[in-house]
């Protein structure tokens, strides 16, 4: 059926959709890269209709020196780093926990999937007051029942605060993912290995792990797009104080608290080139899972 | 050695009672094939004997051993099974010396392990592919070269051909019987075929609902079915079991005739009939005639160069001493 006509219509009526995907994706792309190279201080009385003054790279060195940016960058990939790492080993016990047969299977499934539908800034706002409050909150009291100082968790552990608040919203996302994967293992291979004489450590090394590699991989990519740039847990609990300004943080700061559009955008610039520094990283990596 | 004994060996899964207690003995480097249809328990009683089911009453007993507790991989029993379960991430080397690398040989001798291994399954030149690479009879062969560089005790196949196509099925067949010949071990074979189970086995056991309906060598089973069961489930095309007045003029609930073993002629016989759909094979002509000794058409194999047309009318003669005769439980008459 594919004749000349019939792709030339088929094009014809993809068109509107691929010109808006393009659109959606290159007008604010080149709107940042053109901030990037101007003064923009809508508060000090710049504004478009007025024009705006060429400044060059006057806002990427000022991004860049900043005292601010190689400690931003540097929680950026601790937060990151902390929660796939956690959300992947702890996903691989829950699924393989999840995939033992057992009474009320259903609920207990939905109930572990459950995090993944509270909104971020919701999440955040519990658990800094139920949670990590040093006066009322949960940790407080237990800290207190064994008699010990509460610990003032947003300030004092503030990376490991922020790391395990984001982890226990994306392990629902991870032990989904990994427990569809452990269905799809064929229970022949693993009785085959038994026969084979491998123990239970031994057959989960090579034949379980390498199953879930694709997985794996799959929660890994995922992710990282998604909490390089996390914002409202941060915003809600430490405003970016104690460390924990992501480099998506400063942004944000730079455009709205400071009012400096341009060098936001110089930013927002280096946190495309970040974003992709990673992405190639992680395909070098793992990509090579995905083959295949 | 490779002798296996099972004692009162039961299988009930919950309130479901899928194996009654049995009894069998299997004699070393035996080539014994459990044939019966679908469901009806002969996997599961593979799967005792490797221990990969619990049994729920009962003993196995290997080579005078108990091994009703013995955990699957120390029992010695090498497994290929149904879906072939090679490691999907692993070359075809890794497969086959997996289990050599749990049992924790040296480098150099697993090496000489699965060169040896690869020579026997003509598999040398693909040691280094992966098994998503091979067609279904060389994934076969990865699967048959894994248990054999154990060395074990005894085979156990589970349903290994059903995958492949009819060709290729044919051939397998003859690579197994060989390689029976060649290492003299015992085999545990379990098809729901019939045609595998004859030219395969030493010694057939012939299952229905967990239990043993007979053992014996195929042409045992063959001449003397022990009751209308094996007569009907042994032999392509089945034999024809009549029931009624027909059986009743020989003294019998059910008489069973195999279809070589009826003369068919255009003029004279002892029973009357009209054929119906004729298969001709070349060497062989099946014709289905429904006549007037039985309800249910009669098979009859007539020679390649016979040739009746839809509707004739023929004559049908049983040679009488062919003639199986059972009672009204079913079981054999002498």
């Amino acid at each position: 059926m594919a004749t000349q006509h019939s792709r030339s219509a088929a094009r014809l009526m993809m068109a509107p959709a691929v010109v808006l995907l393009l659109g959606w994706m290159l007008v604010p792309l080149t709107m940042t890269l053109y901030f990037s190279f101007k003064k923009y201080l809508p508060m000090r009385g710049d504004s478009l209709a007025n024009g705006l003054d060429w400044v060059g790279f006057a806002n990427y060195t000022r991004f860049l020196t900043s005292s601010s940016f190689w400690p931003s960058v540097y929680a950026t990939l601790v937060i990151v780093g902390g929660v796939l790492v956690i959300t992947v080993i702890l996903g691989i016990f829950l699924a393989l926990l999840l995939d033992q047969p057992m009474w009320g299977q259903g609920i207990v499934r939905i109930l572990v999937i459950a995090p993944f539908f509270v909104m971020p800034t919701v999440s955040g706002l519990v658990w800094k007051n139920m949670f990590m409050d040093p006066v009322n909150g949960f940790f407080a009291h237990v800290w207190r029942s064994v008699g010990a100082q509460p610990i003032e968790w947003l300030s004092q552990a503030s990376l490991p605060s922020l790391i395990l608040i984001v982890s226990w919203q994306w392990l629902p996302f991870a032990t989904l993912i990994l427990l569809t994967a452990f269905q799809s293992l064929d229970q022949e291979q693993l009785e085959a290995a038994e026969m084979d004489g491998a123990r239970w450590p031994q057959r989960f090394v090579f034949i379980v792990l390498p199953h879930l590699s694709r997985a794996i991989t799959v929660v890994l990519l995922i992710q990282t797009i998604f909490l390089l740039s996390i914002f409202a847990e941060i915003f809600v609990t430490t405003q970016g104080a104690f460390g924990t300004k992501t480099l998506t943080y400063l942004i944000f700061q730079r455009v709205l608290e400071s009012q400096n559009v341009g060098l936001g955008s110089a930013g927002g610039v280096y946190a495309i080139i970040l974003a992709n520094i990673v992405a190639i990283f992680l395909m070098r990596i793992v990509g090579k899972n995905l083959d295949a | 050695m490779g002798q296996i004994q099972l004692n009162q060996v039961s299988k009930s899964f919950g309130s479901v009672e899928v194996i009654p207690p049995l009894d069998l003995t299997i004699e070393d480097g035996e080539f014994v094939v459990f044939v019966g249809p679908s469901g009806c328990g002969k996997s599961t009683l593979l799967r005792l004997i490797a221990g990969l089911e619990d049994v729920t009453g009962g003993h196995v007993t290997i080579d005078g051993q108990d091994a009703t507790e013995v955990a699957p991989a120390k029992r010695g029993l090498a497994m290929v099974f149904q879906s072939y379960a090679l490691y999907p991430h692993m070359s075809v080397r890794k497969n086959i010396a997996f289990p050599l690398r749990m049992a924790g040989l040296d480098k150099a001798e697993q090496d000489r392990s699965v060169a040896q291994a690869a020579e026997v399954l003509n598999l040398t030149d693909y040691l280094d592919r992966r098994p998503g690479q091979l067609s279904g009879g060389q994934r076969q062969r990865v699967a048959i070269g894994r248990a054999i560089v154990r060395e074990p005790a005894a085979f156990l196949f589970d349903e290994p051909l059903s995958n492949l196509d009819a060709a290729l099925r044919v051939g397998m067949r003859l690579e197994i019987s060989e390689l029976h010949k060649r290492l003299k071990t015992t085999m545990i074979y379990v098809t729901h075929d019939q045609v595998e189970a004859m030219t395969m086995a030493d010694k057939i056991v012939v299952l229905q609902a967990g239990v043993i309906e007979q053992v014996g060598s195929p042409l045992e089973l063959y001449q003397r079915p022990r009751n209308t069961f094996v007569a009907g489930f042994i032999g392509s095309p089945k034999m024809n079991l009549i029931q009624g007045p027909g059986a009743e003029k020989h003294g019998a609930a059910t008489i069973g005739i195999r279809p070589e073993h009826i003369d068919i002629n255009e003029n004279e016989g002892l029973w009357q009939g009209t054929v119906g759909v004729s298969e001709h094979l070349g060497s062989d002509t099946f014709f289905h005639v429904q006549c007037n000794a039985s309800h249910e058409p009669l098979t009859v194999r007539a020679t390649g160069e016979m040739a009746l047309e839809y509707g004739a009318e023929v004559h049908l003669t049983p040679r009488t001493e062919h003639l199986h005769k059972f009672d009204v439980k079913g079981l054999r008459m002498e």
